[in-house]
């Protein structure tokens, strides 16, 4: 969510159970200004919290002139001190996915092992090599927020344009969804590169307006229901949590202007979820 | 004389030649249906009302402002049927929270109120992280305000918030009053009649060819616990959104948490949704819930080591029954912050542990009927001491947290301060990891547990739901239907002569009976 409608949208997403500390919303509002400065960020979002056994990571997202590819995740302990993480390439997914396991520790420097065995050769002249696969927690960090982002973030239909030089900016006149559109899951897209555009069938096509609809429906996810939409603070605020990410929290107050995502869990997917609905 | 009459005329000719400016003026257009007449007026007063600055330079654009304003007002002809949005349903019902029952103004100031300090748990738990923001908290308490009324109970507390995924349920914990527990046994009592009667009537089922009968045998079913200790300890009610009536969860029965011991479902928000699951759970959603809440309860309701005391031991009882009873301890001095962040071992469970049965006291199932002819056959009772199973044991009551077991690599608790920079008055938050949101707080003699959550258990890598057991062969095995080799030519030819061989001797045996009987 964005660092400057922290003070009220922090209420806003508390359904899920999990607010700030007034102590470290004032550190944040004070350190997210440094930051932008620092960085000459647009932006900057507090993007949320992963929670580990030992310490908790405040992460917070400085947004560019593009705001879908120019991203940077920073990382912090005491909301005061960031730290950049490093982006995460595909090389980077492969070896977490394959060596990280269990809970985040809380310890950037923590290294997760994973030993295999490959036999090459045949029969009598089969080598043994093993290969370890070496993963420190911060990688694991970058990963793993890059993940949530790509398979999770939300934002309302008609809130992002699309400029004619694909630039993905703010939609500056957003008046917000109404109340029977924030009703439907049809009117929330997913912000990252659309996987299903293509797939649309023309008649489909004519009623989109391609400024606006360039990203993915969020009710053409499989498995249907892993979102759950409801009203909440006496049915004024739409309030959308995933439960393939359980943690990620939207909201959105209709005929307003505000939205935002944040995300405060402890980093793991949901792979139970078909067994769960 | 002559230039008063031409003045007269041409004052005449000036006043006429107005009248027709003016009546040219008045003349409504075809398109639009005004005339310059009034528009004119209607701008000038305009003008005049405001006073623009540089008006002569904006005047189209006042103009065209004063022709749009009378479109509007001609086309609004349909009048707006107020609709009542939901959100206008539940700020009617939020607004009873509010009212103030003007009788017991000066009574409530000397009675100790069953309801605990609720702003100052808001802003611990604010502390600590945890919330459901100030408002949305001084509403639930305010509705906990009305269900203490409401039911007249004893203790109450918010236990906390279950989220589900149409809607979220609102949990509140009470204690039983006396008179209830009756009713409950009453209605228990009515329902297994009922279950008696239907198992005896499909017993009688057809005689002719006997259908293979299942040789299953269900696990016998252990019996519920009394309400008021155990697992029914406290009575639960839930409500939808803070301001809506609050409904009463059913007791929970031993099955019902083995079972949600090994499902593993998310909550939809209403409490009548069938719980499609294997192994089936028996009830709905709302025993679901109720077991859950349970399972929740047993495993991380904490408190600061101290804070409770054993209740009165009696003498004999050390290996027997489990003390179930708790006080709080007068003396309690309440522990140092950081000692409480630091050590597990200053925390203590203080409710009852669930055991692998499902209640919290051990039942002995294996009790065959007839146990009274047990004093004769002693020899009987030697052969059944191996198949009796052995009592189940949990951790007492009051047990510190260090003696938690760890599940899949993970500590059961985190624990730290709610604050470092100002950690004189900050308090000691206390997480636990195996049931993901639930907290606990503790700052001097205060604290408090919460949970707001899925409501499920963390389930380590990967969640596998057990396999059905094995098919049942179709016939238990007899000698009717057991197969057997047809005998070969060589055998039955060999039977054949052995049998006349019997024959033979046996005719032989008769007819010297015969003759002896003759010759006699």
């Amino acid at each position: 969510m964005d660092a400057d409608s922290l003070y009220y949208s922090l209420e806003l997403v508390a359904g899920s159970g999990y607010t700030l500390n007034i102590e470290q919303r004032a550190a944040l509002q004070t350190s997210l200004v440094i930051l932008r400065k620092n960085y000459k960020f647009q932006r900057v979002l507090y993007w949320g919290k992963i929670l580990g056994l030992k310490e908790d990571y405040f992460i917070a997202q400085g947004r560019g002139e593009d705001e879908m590819n120019d991203k940077k995740n920073l990382y912090s302990f005491n909301c005061m001190d960031w730290f950049l993480l490093p982006p995460a390439t595909d090389s980077m997914i492969d070896e977490v996915s394959r060596a990280a396991k269990g809970r985040f520790i809380g310890d950037p420097s923590y290294v997760y092992e994973h030993l295999e065995i490959r036999r090459q050769g045949e029969g009598d002249e089969a080598e043994e090599e093993e290969v370890v696969t070496k993963v420190n927690e911060e990688s694991r960090l970058a990963v793993t927020v890059h993940q949530i982002d790509e398979e999770v973030s939300v934002v309302p239909r008609g809130a992002f344009i699309k400029s004619p030089h694909g630039l993905v900016q703010v939609n500056r006149s957003f008046g917000g969804l109404s109340h029977s559109e924030a009703g439907k899951l049809d009117n929330f897209l997913h912000f990252s590169k659309p996987k299903n555009l293509k797939k649309k069938s023309i008649l489909e096509m004519g009623d989109l307006n391609p400024s606006i609809d360039f990203l993915d429906v969020l009710s053409d996810d499989i498995p249907k229901g892993s979102w759950s939409l409801q009203f909440e603070c006496a049915s004024r605020v739409c309030v959308l949590r995933s439960l393939l990410w359980l943690g990620l929290t939207f909201y959105h107050v209709p005929m307003t202007p505000q939205h935002g995502y944040i995300y405060i869990g402890d980093g793991t997917k949901n792979l139970d979820l078909p067994f769960m609905l | 004389m002559e230039t008063a009459d031409e003045n007269q005329d041409s004052s005449q000719l000036k006043v006429q030649s107005a009248a027709s400016l003016k009546a040219f003026m008045l003349k409504n257009s075809t398109k639009s249906n005004l005339n310059l007449y009034d528009h004119l007026t209607r701008l000038l007063i305009k003008v005049m009302d405001e006073h623009p600055q540089n008006v002569v330079d904006v005047i189209e654009d006042i103009s065209h402002d004063v022709k749009r304003g009378l479109v509007e007002d001609k086309q609004s002809t349909l009048r707006d049927l107020p609709q009542t949005t939901a959100a206008e349903l539940l700020a009617e019902q939020q607004r009873l929270l509010f009212s103030r029952p003007e009788d017991a103004d000066q009574e409530d100031e000397l009675v100790e109120t069953p309801l605990p300090n609720v702003s100052e748990i808001g802003f611990y738990l604010e502390q600590a992280g945890v919330g459901l923001g100030r408002e949305e908290m001084q509403r639930i308490f305010l509705a906990l305000k009305q269900l203490v009324e409401s039911q007249a109970l004893l203790r109450c507390r918010l236990w906390g918030k279950i989220v589900g995924t149409e809607s979220s349920y609102i949990v509140a914990e009470a204690e039983y009053r006396e008179g209830e527990e009756e009713e409950e046994q009453i209605t228990d009592e009515a329902a297994e009649e009922e279950e008696i009667e239907t198992e005896a009537q499909d017993s009688e089922k057809n005689e002719m060819d006997p259908l293979p009968q299942s040789t299953y045998k269900p696990a016998p079913v252990v019996p519920k616990e009394a309400i008021g200790t155990g697992a029914n300890k406290c009575v639960y009610y839930v409500c939808k959104e803070p301001g809506l009536p609050w409904v009463k969860l059913p007791p929970v029965s031993p099955v019902q948490i083995t079972v949600a011991r090994h499902i593993r479902k998310f909550f939809t928000g209403r409490l009548d949704t069938p719980v499609n699951s294997y192994p089936p759970f028996p009830g709905n959603e709302a025993n679901y819930l109720r077991a859950q809440i349970a399972r929740i309860s047993a495993g991380t309701q904490v408190s600061p080591q101290g804070f409770f005391q054993a209740g009165e031991e009696e003498g004999d009882e050390e290996d027997e029954a489990p003390r179930d009873s708790y006080e709080v301890n007068p003396d309690f001095e309440g522990t140092p912050v950081t000692e409480m962040a630091e050590s597990l071992s200053n925390w203590v469970h203080h409710v009852q542990h669930i055991l692998q049965q499902g209640r919290c006291t051990w039942v002995n199932l294996a009790v065959k009927p007839g146990e009274d002819s047990n004093e004769e056959g002693e020899a009987e009772e030697k052969e059944e001491e191996p198949d009796e199973p052995e009592p189940e044991v949990g951790p007492p009551l009051l047990t510190p947290l260090s003696q938690d077991a760890e599940m899949f690599n993970t500590p059961p608790w985190s624990s730290k301060t709610s604050s470092t920079l100002t950690s004189q008055h900050a308090a000691a938050v206390l997480r636990s990891n195996l049931w993901p949101g639930a907290y606990a707080y503790a700052c001097g003699k205060k604290f408090e547990n919460i949970y707001v959550g899925w409501g499920l258990k963390y389930a380590g890598e990967g969640y596998s739901p057990p396999v059905p057991p094995p098919p049942q062969k179709e016939y238990p095995s007899g000698p009717e239907i057991t197969e057997a080799l047809d005998p070969s030519l060589e055998e039955e030819q060999a039977l054949k002569e052995a049998l006349e061989e019997q024959q033979a001797a046996q005719e032989e045996m008769e007819d010297t009976d015969e003759e002896e009987e003759d010759d006699d």
